[in-house]
């Protein structure tokens, strides 16, 4: 009997979950092929002809809603945004943060860990103390709502990250193949290049994956130091949603673009995800 | 060119040292900035005025308000993560096909942006067409205020920070429960030890490191939230959910005083130092004492 009671209460347990953390992004996927009069019934409407109408709009730019004036929206270039910031973020983060990860690793060098620990410290700042000067730095060295000063900023969050998930990489391979390599006659960039990084590669891959999806999903950075034509789909779509004449389905579809993105690449990696995740959290 | 082989790692280490150290100035001009009368409408009032703005924040009973928000937000979010974590951490340790699968699909919340995340959830208490309220009026919920009044306002942000952040708790206790040593739990299964004093006495101690840093990662993130706050209430309705970063942002935004916001930002900073100093003494009391019991 009380075996009975376990499970179904376990099965109730599994239900919640679901429902909680996995249904309301299966609802906004449907929401974005609704159109508004499909979304604005008070009974929701479960079988109706799903449309791409909202992503042909947000592709194109230009909505005409009846009754207003022909809308136009500026999410392509927000998209597009995201991406350079996103991915110039992450490459100058591996070109800074590999060689010291791989420098704190392999070498007790005085003050080697204050210089890691102050690194790590910098993902605890609260971001405005830090943004407020910034901001009015920016703006005087003209930098303000530049790619480069949001890039440069983006270091605070992806270079601690890889450092600490690429640092436990460099740790678990053994010197020896380095020094064997190097006994051969080869300078030591020759068995950084063709020995420590081909076999930290897995851990490489997986940090920068993380720090792109923490790089896209940064938001206050760029709510501060960028004006609308270099912000990226996180601002992009709280404007969208404010706009308060813009259609729902539309503003559905527009989340729905703006996260597939990283969902995707979760999907993808995530065993390197939770990994990189515990290894960061725990050893860091 | 040969370099000094003690040089070395500091050449490796200067590039990324450098870019940071470009963000420690304007942390240090902010620490500046909070002991200046400093409003950006009146810049000839500009001038030096020590604690001035400390002694102003803290005598206002708005700021009193952020920091009772702010405490009560933290509170609730790491209590209500930590305990849903953990549940699911431990509902889904076994391993077997629907485990599996769960463990993959709920990560997906974590990687959604906390200000999306909170859109989402925004198009969903819709008042009009919210599937939420929708399915609360077959209980007799029907007409749940969510962000709109002060008194549900704070539940709402709770509970998208509950659904963004849990999932970054199960994955940290996932793995440190996957990664717990068998002999225990063995011998503990001979013996005939009942559920719970295995999961009291056994369980939980040798979880309790992953449990630690989870909550320590939670703590610094939660207390300095801005992403789901602006994006849902921007601190209101009135300031009834208006936190650190979010009244620090209207401060410097919509009131330019400068100084002021600096001012708060130094001290939401040194309470944040405060708990990561408290957490890392905790954490290396924790090792040697669980180095002590594995050399017993």
């Amino acid at each position: 009997m009380k075996f009975n009671i376990w499970s179904i209460l376990k099965i109730f347990a599994y239900a919640a979950i679901i429902l909680f953390f996995l249904f309301p992004i299966a609802w906004i996927l449907n929401m974005s092929f609704m159109t508004n009069d499909e979304i604005l019934r008070k009974v929701p409407v479960l079988f109706y002809e799903p449309t791409l109408k909202n992503y042909i709009g947000i592709w194109e730019g230009e909505i005409s809603i009846p009754g207003f004036a022909t809308m136009y929206i500026y999410f392509k270039q927000n998209l597009i945004n995201s991406a350079i910031l996103s991915s110039f973020s992450v490459a100058l983060t591996l070109v800074l943060g590999v060689p010291a990860a791989y420098a704190f690793a392999r070498y007790k060098f005085k003050g080697g860990e204050d210089i890691a620990f102050t690194l790590l410290s910098f993902r605890f700042a609260p971001a405005l103390l830090i943004i407020i000067p910034l901001n009015l730095y920016f703006t005087q060295i003209g930098l303000y709502d530049s790619y480069i000063a949001l890039i440069w900023v983006y270091q605070l969050i992806t270079l601690p990250l890889l450092l600490w998930i690429v640092r436990g990489y460099f740790e678990d391979i053994s010197p020896d193949i380095e020094y064997a390599y190097r006994l051969d006659g080869h300078s030591w960039f020759q068995s950084f290049w063709k020995i420590s990084i081909p076999l930290a590669k897995p851990g490489i891959a997986a940090a920068s994956l993380l720090c792109f999806i923490y790089a896209w999903n940064n938001f206050v950075f760029a709510l501060i130091l960028g004006s609308s034509a270099i912000q990226p789909v996180t601002v992009g779509a709280l404007a969208f949603i404010t706009a308060s004449a813009i259609p729902y389905g539309l503003i559905a579809c527009g989340i729905v673009v703006s996260v597939l993105p990283t969902l995707i690449l979760a999907l993808f990696i995530q065993k390197y995800l939770v990994q990189g995740l515990s290894l960061g959290a725990i050893k860091g | 060119m040969k370099i000094n082989r003690k040089l070395f790692p500091y050449v490796l280490t200067l590039p990324a040292l450098l870019v940071c150290v470009g963000i420690l100035i304007p942390f240090f001009t902010a620490v500046y900035y909070s002991l200046q009368r400093y409003n950006l409408k009146m810049p000839h009032m500009k001038g030096f005025i020590w604690f001035d703005n400390y002694i102003n924040i803290f005598t206002d009973a708005s700021f009193w308000n952020t920091i009772k928000v702010s405490l009560t937000y933290t509170f609730f979010t790491i209590i209500v993560e930590l305990l849903l974590g953990l549940g699911i951490a431990l509902l889904l340790a076994k391993r077997n096909w629907l485990n599996n699968i769960l463990g993959v699909l709920l990560i997906l919340p974590l990687m959604i942006a906390p200000a999306l995340a909170s859109l989402i959830w925004k198009l969903m208490i819709n008042p009009n067409f919210g599937i939420v309220n929708y399915i609360l009026s077959f209980v007799g919920l029907s007409e749940f205020t969510w962000a709109s009044h002060p008194d549900t306002v704070l539940f709402t942000l709770i509970m998208v920070d509950v659904w963004v952040f849990t999932p970054f708790i199960m994955v940290l206790l996932l793995a440190g429960l996957r990664s717990l040593p068998r002999q225990p739990f063995e011998a503990a299964e001979l013996d005939g030890v009942p559920e719970y004093y295995k999961f009291f006495r056994i369980t939980l101690p040798m979880l309790f490191p992953f449990i630690l840093t989870a909550s320590l990662f939670r703590l610094l993130e939660s207390i300095q939230q801005f992403d789901i706050i602006y994006a849902l209430s921007q601190g209101g309705p009135g300031e009834s959910s208006m936190v650190f970063q979010v009244s620090a942002y209207l401060h410097t935004f919509q009131y330019t005083n400068i100084g002021k916001s600096a001012a708060m930002m130094v001290v939401l900073w040194a309470i944040c130092y405060f708990l990561c100093h408290v957490f890392v003494q905790q954490w290396q009391k924790l090792k040697i004492k669980t180095k002590g019991e594995l050399l017993q």
